[in-house]
């Protein structure tokens, strides 16, 4: 699906006219493809207060090959060396007044940063601060990265990381993620990570190398990009559809070696005959994403009970049964495996005429957080991804009016791709996602909806 | 002394929704359909860039162009590229005998795995040209001079222009198969109401089959075609005595429009392995297929119906295996007229039938109509005739499965030129 508009506004002509208008340009984003470096560029990190992950952050970005400069070289350098990521390590904080230190780092970082660049905070969760002052000024980071996100320009993303004491070694991962271009329309969102065994020595290339994947709802749109992408990052995927979307799903898994399975997921029985035919023929399967969804829009008082039903049914019901299915099946989730929900803006924003859509996928944030706790004890995790406006077959039948305004009302100012939420289901799929439980991360370019 | 063999497995099936001639599918040819078909099965047992052992396949009504059908088929399918293939071709009883040929070689163990199916189309049908037209042509193109040429040229009249469209009759009798089957239905006496009756029980069969889910993993859709197009689950015995006969003739005439098959386009395979090769890759095995038989009457001179060589063939396969015709769970009789069905079980049921033609010395005798063509069959479903026995072979080898080891199912199908080809599935 192409966006005429932010191609237009980079074209030739689209610069001259969109300037002198004063119209948004929207970036062309730094999106992730095999082989890329994680940084096309240099990265600086700095910290404010006596911080704990600066050397193990330098480490990493070195391991990736990324040349990290120091701070004092930073302010006053030439515009011919912009900087591909900032990264400040803020656990060092004690109060309010050690935010000056952020700001004094970040200021001349910031200024310097080169187009899809990152700004990546990490920090201590409030909730484990030794005292209010210190709570105030870990909760202060949430307000100054999501305000830095909506400044920043050229496809720039700014977000915050929750490191809490000893869950160090969950850090990798989500740090890799947030800076890559995998990540290019995930803005102004706060994730924590928990303490959890992190296996070690992950293939960076292809890090889901032998393991199963089911994706629902595979045939087309958001989930065809998720098995494309699973099966690019080396899993083999069972491709879950509708048996009337049988023609485009056995064309998506015969793309991507996978195997087709006509199922309707809100069927009596769908979750022990999906459970029985991923223990036959796959020996079990190690990362379950919940795609599939409907809508049926209408305003509330005039919302007839199939629809509210059928949205009901299929976007909430239908994981809750699964999940457990799979959870009582014995050898159906394999050790370590990862349920993956896809939620909705709307279900942390609300949306006029979708009452019932948005309760269903607020309802998979509340789901999503109440099993954290027994996937954890399980060595699994379970986490939502929540799409802001995503170009598909769906978004495209939009009056074209309410599809360029929904589509830009971002930090981005564009709608994302179905490859962005694919990247971020991705990369919660990852063995190296261990410590990311019961998060719901928004693909959402920071939209200004529910923000 | 023979090798010893085994019994080959039916790891799953695939097919296309059957479309009513000239419909959903009267731009698709015959290897479009069957890559459809086997791009379907590909997917659902991963066998994407997999070699098997051997593709069978054919088309009952066949193009020049498809002199290569099932290995163009191949070469345009996910399967690997170093996939043999051949065509067959034995009328209705084509996809039925590609399965016996398949399994055959897996018992031998020439093959570990292959596929069996077949496609056919009534919309894209080969037109021939007017014979004396193709003579004058075939003159031409031998013409060596002008003067030759010229002189070939003026065998050309216009009449020659007139196509020649292939028709389902035959070519000793100049009969349509229905005109047959009319004949055969007045001899033993079959009536409307239980041609109709049979209709009706097929089509709520089927319909309830694929409402259960049944033909999930049996059936892709293909070109927007998401269930068999003739199905009309609301059909009734008062709707279907609405309809004027269209074989037969005059008072004693029955077959309708509706108790008989429509011309119809689809295609059907099966995957066919050992048990070892569905093992090593985590497949199912739904059933064997245990034994196959085939018979052929002289409809032409011996007094015989079109339709009935399946009643001589299903004896032998009995006898073969120790077997009576009530040691089954289910039978699947192809419907290509529900009065066959009728004449073939009332033929079984026939002391005197079972005794002159047959040589037998009791009749093999009735069989438990609820196990008959549980999920529907072709007066339903349609009948692409190539595409037929793949069809039966993966609804009954997934109804056996379901029901559970050691269940038993009889297939039989009856083909043009007076032939039949019938099989038994094993759990
Ligand atoms: N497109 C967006 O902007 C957007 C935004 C937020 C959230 N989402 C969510 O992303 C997911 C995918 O959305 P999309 O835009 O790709 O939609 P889509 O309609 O293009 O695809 C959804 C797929 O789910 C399948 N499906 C529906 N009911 C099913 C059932 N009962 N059993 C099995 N499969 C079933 C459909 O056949 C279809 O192939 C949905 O959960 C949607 O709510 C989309």
């Amino acid at each position: 699906m192409s966006d005429w508009y932010r191609d237009f506004a980079n074209s030739g002509v689209g610069t001259t006219i969109t300037k002198q208008l004063g119209l948004p340009r929207p970036a062309v984003l730094r999106r992730h493809e095999p082989g890329q470096p994680l940084l096309p560029g240099p990265a600086v990190v700095g910290s404010a207060g006596e911080g704990r992950l600066r050397d193990e952050l330098t480490r990493l970005l070195r391991d990736a090959g990324v040349t990290v400069v120091s701070p004092a070289t930073v302010d006053g350098g030439t515009d011919g060396d912009r900087l591909a990521a900032v990264l400040l390590d803020a656990t060092g904080l004690t109060g309010p007044a050690d935010l000056a230190a952020a700001h004094d780092f970040l200021a001349p970082a910031v200024k310097r940063l080169a187009p899809s660049g990152r700004v990546l905070v990490l920090a201590d969760p409030p909730a484990d601060a030794a005292s209010p002052a210190q709570a105030a000024a870990r909760q202060a980071l949430d307000g100054l990265v999501r305000s830095l996100a909506k400044e920043l320009r050229g496809g720039a993303t700014a977000n915050l990381v929750q490191v809490p004491l000893g869950a160090e070694a969950s850090l990798a991962g989500p740090v890799r993620f947030f800076l890559s271009g995998r990540a290019a329309y995930v803005d102004g969102q706060v994730l924590t990570v928990t303490a959890a065994d992190v296996p070690a020595g992950e293939d960076r290339e292809r890090p889901l190398t032998g393991k199963v994947a089911v994706v629902t709802g595979a045939a087309r749109g958001i989930g065809a990009a998720i098995a494309k992408v699973l099966s690019r990052d080396g899993a083999h995927v069972v491709a879950v559809d509708v048996p009337a979307a049988g023609e485009q799903l056995a064309q998506v898994a015969n793309e991507i070696g996978g195997t087709a399975v006509a199922l309707d997921i809100t069927g009596a029985d769908a979750g022990t005959r999906l459970a029985q035919q991923l223990i036959a023929r796959h020996g079990g399967v190690d990362v379950v994403v919940h795609n599939a969804g409907i809508t049926r829009d209408k305003l509330l008082v005039n919302m007839d009970a199939a629809r509210w039903n059928s949205v009901m049914a299929v976007n909430l019901q239908a994981q809750l049964d699964i999940t457990q299915a799979l959870l009582d099946t014995e050898g159906a989730l394999k050790p370590g495996a990862r349920v993956i929900s896809v939620s909705s803006q709307s279900g942390i924003a609300g949306n006029r005429g979708q009452t019932n859509y948005a309760a269903s996928k607020a309802g998979i944030i509340g789901m999503v957080r109440a099993w954290a706790p027994e996937f954890a004890r399980r060595g699994a995790t379970i986490n939502a991804v929540a799409p802001g406006f995503i170009v598909t077959e769906m978004t495209a039948k939009m009056p074209l009016g309410t599809r360029e305004v929904g589509s830009r009302l971002n930090s981005l100012q564009q709608g994302g791709l179905p490859v962005d939420v694919a990247e971020t289901i991705a990369f919660l799929a990852q063995p190296g996602s261990a410590g990311v439980n019961g998060q719901v991360v928004r693909v959402c370019g920071q939209s200004v909806l529910g923000a | 002394m023979a090798a010893p063999t085994r019994k080959a497995a039916i790891v799953g099936g695939n097919r296309i929704p059957f479309a009513r001639s000239n419909g959903a599918y009267a731009r698709a040819s015959n290897q479009d359909m069957l890559t459809a078909t086997l791009d379907g099965l590909v997917a659902r047992f991963g066998l994407q860039g997999q070699q098997v052992g051997e593709v069978v396949a054919g088309a009952v009504l066949k193009h020049a162009r498809d002199f290569n059908l099932t290995r163009e088929s191949v070469l345009g399918s996910r399967l690997s590229a170093a996939t043999p293939a051949y065509d067959v071709q034995q009328a209705c009883g084509t996809g039925l005998e590609a399965a016996v040929l398949v399994a055959n070689k897996i018992a031998l163990g020439q093959i570990e795995s292959g596929i069996a199916g077949g496609t056919d189309t009534t919309s894209d049908a080969p037109v021939a040209v007017n014979e004396d037209l193709r003579r004058v042509l075939m003159e031409l193109n031998r013409a060596k001079t002008v003067q030759q040429r010229l002189k070939a040229l003026a065998g050309l009249r216009p009449g020659q222009l007139a196509p020649e469209i292939p028709r389902n009759a035959e070519p000793r009798t100049g009969l349509a198969m229905g005109d047959h089957a009319a004949i055969t239905a007045r001899e033993w006496e079959i009536g409307r109401e239980e041609q109709d009756e049979l209709t009706v029980r097929s089509h709520q069969a089927l319909a309830a089959a694929y409402d259960r889910g049944f033909f999930d993993d049996l059936v892709t859709p293909f070109l927007g075609l998401s269930r068999d197009a003739n199905l009309r689950p609301d059909t009734s015995v008062e709707k279907l005595a609405k309809l004027k006969p269209v074989f037969g003739q005059g008072e004693g005439a029955t077959m309708t429009a509706g108790n008989s098959t429509p011309l119809t386009d689809g295609a059907s395979a099966v995957l066919l392995a050992s048990d070892e090769w569905a093992a090593e890759r985590d497949l199912p095995v739904l059933a064997h297929l245990v034994d196959a038989q085939t018979a052929a009457v002289d409809y032409v001179h011996g007094g015989e119906g079109l339709l009935m060589a399946p009643a001589y063939a299903v004896p032998v396969l009995l006898e073969r295996n120790g077997l009576t015709l009530q040691d089954f769970d289910f039978y699947e009789v192809h419907e290509a007229f529900a009065s066959t069905v009728l004449a073939t079980l009332k033929a079984w049921e026939s002391p005197a039938f079972c005794k002159e033609k047959l040589g037998l010395d009791a009749p093999l005798g009735s069989i438990d109509r609820s196990k008959l063509n549980v999920n529907g069959s072709s007066l339903a479903a349609g009948h692409p005739f190539a595409a037929t026995g793949g069809r039966i072979v993966a609804t009954l080898a997934k109804l056996l499965h379901e029901a559970g080891p050691g269940k038993r199912g009889l297939i039989s199908i009856c083909a043009a030129g007076g032939q039949g080809v019938v099989a038994i599935l094993e759990s």
